[in-house]
């Protein structure tokens, strides 16, 4: 069926004239917003954000449904996609996620079942520490503790094998030190662990710690980016986001780890559907909800659409390929 | 009394005519998609979170938390009726309420149920209030064994109230822990037990377990033994809601316990699904009437009911001042504030007072008007149960048949549903206890979590566990709680004539 109506589809894209076509879809029933976390999560906070950016400047005026299948690390989003090939009206947000997954765990999707739309933001990463209950005030203490006592600092992130210990992997692999990862169900959680001088470090993105560290139970050493984030609002300790080192410039030589907030379609989308939502997306970037979202999170202001986004997912997918391979993570067979 | 005048502010944001309507909508909301299995509060809320965009946070949570009171009675209404917990929490709900209702007294079963859940919500609040500050970072003192320990205490609770056989209780349990381990292992990333199934690989839901093993496996039973449903003899008489309403004061004893219970396990994130199956099984072990528990004992109702929300109540504390949500309603509300613009922890108190404590004082008035909406519902619930079983069960089938399919969208948590329904079934045939294994689902893969990060932590070494006071004393409770069946009957052994020299004989299910 499916097959069919492409045929139909590009049979008329050949006959008419292309810009005419792309011009013209427009979703007439609700749209749903499938999110690869629980509620609560990043990615859920994400799509609910551009649920109320759409909705609150009419950029959609079809209601909006945001879902969450969180299973098996957000898989379970991916594996839906496939299941729903070509259909305009299911959205699907994640991270990096959609792409590293397939790696390291034998899943029944690939990158083939999804249509790339956008990458609408990304999150910073950083080495977060409890000053008080770790004694340690900077990435030079940080280092000094870790090869004092090898593998007994405890490091904590969400989840295992993903975004937070492979950047665990990264900073063992440019210090030479030996860290200890200790997997939580998410981000916050770990950052509290931290908080409450049960583990020493974590690594996460701003938003998670932001508030730990303004009550100073939490204190940020350096952002894993080449160059410092921009905003120069005071936050806490009387410093801004600014002027947090670069964990290069401290001493740890990690390139730019930024997570991607991104989102997909399923394969076969048609092409004037994704015109659209290239469009609309680029539009809900720009507005006030979404500029919000992204100075709470500190986030860096980066839309990635069409072939630069593609671009992106292959460079990305291939960097993560190589840790993933040295870290023996891989998926065994194909 | 710092907190007495910010809460008196509270009340002032709280109490407009606005505010009071949105509690009262909120709640009914609430009510219909607790009572529709599958749906629950975090979807209700999830649904709903869209509308309040364009409220003002204090309303907007107003509204929202409202819904999620409505939807923990609703819960327990469907616990009570159909035997089909809508909450994990409501799960210790159903050992007591659904046999009251089925020996006709629903009416008196659903307002003991409500009428403690509202006491317990408002005993919750009440900590809250006094407590806030302290509770906030004693939260902070819980790292990864200390969350094993409070698990620890309740599963071990949970083996000293086991009625029947100990070893047809462990296998129960470790039948649960089975369960709960399919899907992605949190500290390795490794899928286990999914068999290469894609539906699978998020794990088995909670909701699909417990509506196939009471759900569709009671209906089984009932089926079998000739459609007997006997809630046609029941009177429908309002007074009974007055009457029942009446001898609460006499369970008094259990109304503390519980709701202590329930305020501990709530503060410290054990949660309230912990809470309302210890509160349970304490109850049965010191109760008087312990022995009738699981007949349709009053107090069987109120133990599980009072704790399970005064830890709700209690749980949404940690959310606001460190940002763990207790609850997976929670986490959406969660979301929802900071799309809103707040961000929850330790700086919302001083940097948003009147959100804070607006929310808190609705919490006494939304509970206040949610015991109120839902005693008047009763009647109408009473009511569903007269009509015969060849239309109720039927009816059951068909909810829980839907509610399998809503938790997420899936074919597949059908047949699976089904497929626990005849475990359960056969469960119940050969008189295992269901509950343990509920226990050990629902709480297994936390505990698990909690007890693999606290050996990474601590190198491997078991001495974590003993490592603090607080955590050393969590721990030695649960280890008396363990011991306390094989102590007491030590001492009972010793003590006894020879006349009755048989082991006390635990009240199994006399099917």
């Amino acid at each position: 069926m499916p097959k069919h109506a492409l045929t139909a589809l590009a049979l008329c894209l050949g006959l008419a004239v292309p810009s005419v076509a792309l011009a013209e879809w427009k979703p007439n029933r609700p749209v749903e917003f499938v999110a690869a976390a629980g509620p609560g999560g990043g990615t859920d906070t994400f799509a609910r954000v551009v649920q109320s950016a759409l909705s609150k400047n009419e950029l959609l005026t079809t209601p909006i449904i945001v879902s969450n299948k969180a299973g098996g690390s957000g898989a379970e989003t991916f594996i839906y996609a496939k299941s729903n090939k070509g259909d305009p009206y299911k959205l699907y947000f994640g991270t990096q996620d959609a792409y590293v997954l397939p790696l390291a765990n034998k899943l029944s999707y690939s990158l083939k079942d999804l249509t790339p739309i956008a990458a609408m933001v990304f999150d910073p990463f950083m080495l977060w520490v409890n000053p008080k209950t770790s004694g340690i005030e900077d990435v030079k203490g940080f280092i000094a503790k870790a090869k004092e006592a090898p593998g007994q600092l405890k490091l904590g992130g969400a989840k295992a094998k993903e975004a937070d210990e492979t950047l665990m992997t990264l900073i063992e692999h440019a210090t030479g030190v030996d860290l200890t990862y200790i997997p939580y169900k998410s981000g916050s959680e770990a950052a509290i662990q931290v908080a409450g001088g049960h583990i020493t470090a974590n690594v996460n993105n701003p938003s998670e710690s932001v508030e730990q560290w303004k009550a100073g139970v939490q204190k940020p050493l350096c952002v894993f980016e080449n160059e410092r984030l921009a905003d120069t609002t005071v936050i806490a300790d009387g410093l801004s986001w600014h002027d947090i080192p670069t964990c290069k410039e401290a001493g740890i030589a990690v390139d730019s780890f930024a997570q991607p907030r991104t989102i997909w379609a399923a394969a076969d989308l048609p092409p004037e559907a994704l015109a659209y939502y290239t469009d609309l997306f680029t539009k809900a970037a720009a507005a006030p909800e979404f500029k919000a979202y992204q100075q709470r999170g500190a986030q860096i202001p980066r839309l990635l659409t069409g072939d630069a986004f593609k671009d992106f997912i292959k460079k990305h997918e291939a960097s993560y390929a190589e840790i993933y391979k040295r870290n023996g993570w891989l998926r065994a067979e194909q | 009394m710092g907190n007495f005048g910010q809460l008196m502010d509270g009340f002032a944001v709280a109490l407009t005519a606005h505010h009071l309507m949105i509690m009262v909508v909120g709640v009914l909301l609430g009510l219909v998609v607790g009572v529709l299995p599958g749906l629950g509060a975090p979807n209700g809320v999830s649904l709903l979170l869209p509308l309040t965009f364009t409220m003002d946070p204090i309303s907007a949570i107003i509204l929202l938390t409202s819904m999620y009171w409505g939807a923990l009675f609703g819960g327990s209404t469907t616990s009570i009726l159909f035997n089909i917990p809508g909450e994990p929490s409501s799960v210790a709900t159903t050992f007591d309420g659904y046999p009251l209702a089925k020996q006709g007294q629903a009416a008196r079963a659903l307002t003991l149920a409500f009428t403690s859940a509202g006491i317990g919500a408002l005993t919750g609040v009440l900590v809250i209030t006094l407590l806030s500050g302290w509770v906030a970072n004693f939260a902070l003192r819980f790292g990864a064994a200390e969350y094993f320990a409070v698990y620890f205490m309740a599963f071990a609770s949970f083996i000293g109230m086991s009625g029947g056989s100990p070893f047809k209780t462990l296998v129960s349990m470790m039948l649960g822990f089975a369960a709960a381990t399919v899907g992605i292992d949190t500290i390795s990333g490794e899928s286990r037990l999914t068999f290469e199934f894609d539906e699978l690989i998020g794990g088995i839901s909670f909701l699909i377990a417990v509506i196939g093993l009471f759900g569709l496996g009671e209906l089984l039973l009932t089926m079998e033994e000739g459609l007997k449903f006997e809630g046609v003899k029941a009177k429908l008489d309002i007074r009974v809601i007055a009457r029942t309403v009446a001898e609460m004061p006499r369970y008094w004893a259990t109304l503390i316990r519980s709701a202590l219970i329930g305020c501990w396990m709530g503060i410290t994130p054990g949660g309230p699904t912990a809470a309302s199956f210890m509160s349970y099984a304490l109850g049965r072990r010191f109760s008087r009437r312990g022995r009738f528990f699981g007949k349709g004992e009053p107090e069987g109702i109120v133990a599980p009911e009072t704790a399970d929300h005064s830890a709700g109540s209690c749980a949404l504390l940690p959310m606001l001042a460190l940002g763990i949500p207790g609850s997976a309603t929670a986490a959406v509300m969660m979301g929802g504030l900071m799309i809103w613009g707040l961000s929850p922890g330790p700086m919302l108190f001083s940097t948003r007072p009147d959100f804070v404590w607006g929310l808190i004082a609705s919490m006494y008035m939304g509970n206040l008007i949610a015991v109120v909406l839902v005693l008047a519902t009763v009647p109408l619930f009473a009511f569903i149960l007269r009509a015969p079983f060849t239309v109720v069960g039927p009816l059951i089938t068909v909810v829980c048949v839907i509610g399998a399919y809503t938790v997420a969208n899936h074919m597949f948590d059908v047949w699976l549903a089904l497929g626990f329904g005849i475990v359960g079934y056969v469960f119940k045939k050969l008189d295992y206890p269901l509950a343990p294994f509920v226990l050990a689902m629902v709480l297994g893969d936390k505990a698990e979590d909690a007890f693999r990060q606290a050996m990474l932590t601590s190198d491997g070494s078991p001495a974590i566990f003993f490592s603090n006071g607080l955590v050393a004393t969590m721990m030695g409770l649960g280890l008396l709680l363990l011991c306390l069946p094989a102590i007491s009957l030590l001492l009972k052994g010793r003590a006894a004539t020879p006349k009755d020299g048989a082991a006390p004989a635990p009240e199994g299910r006399s099917a």
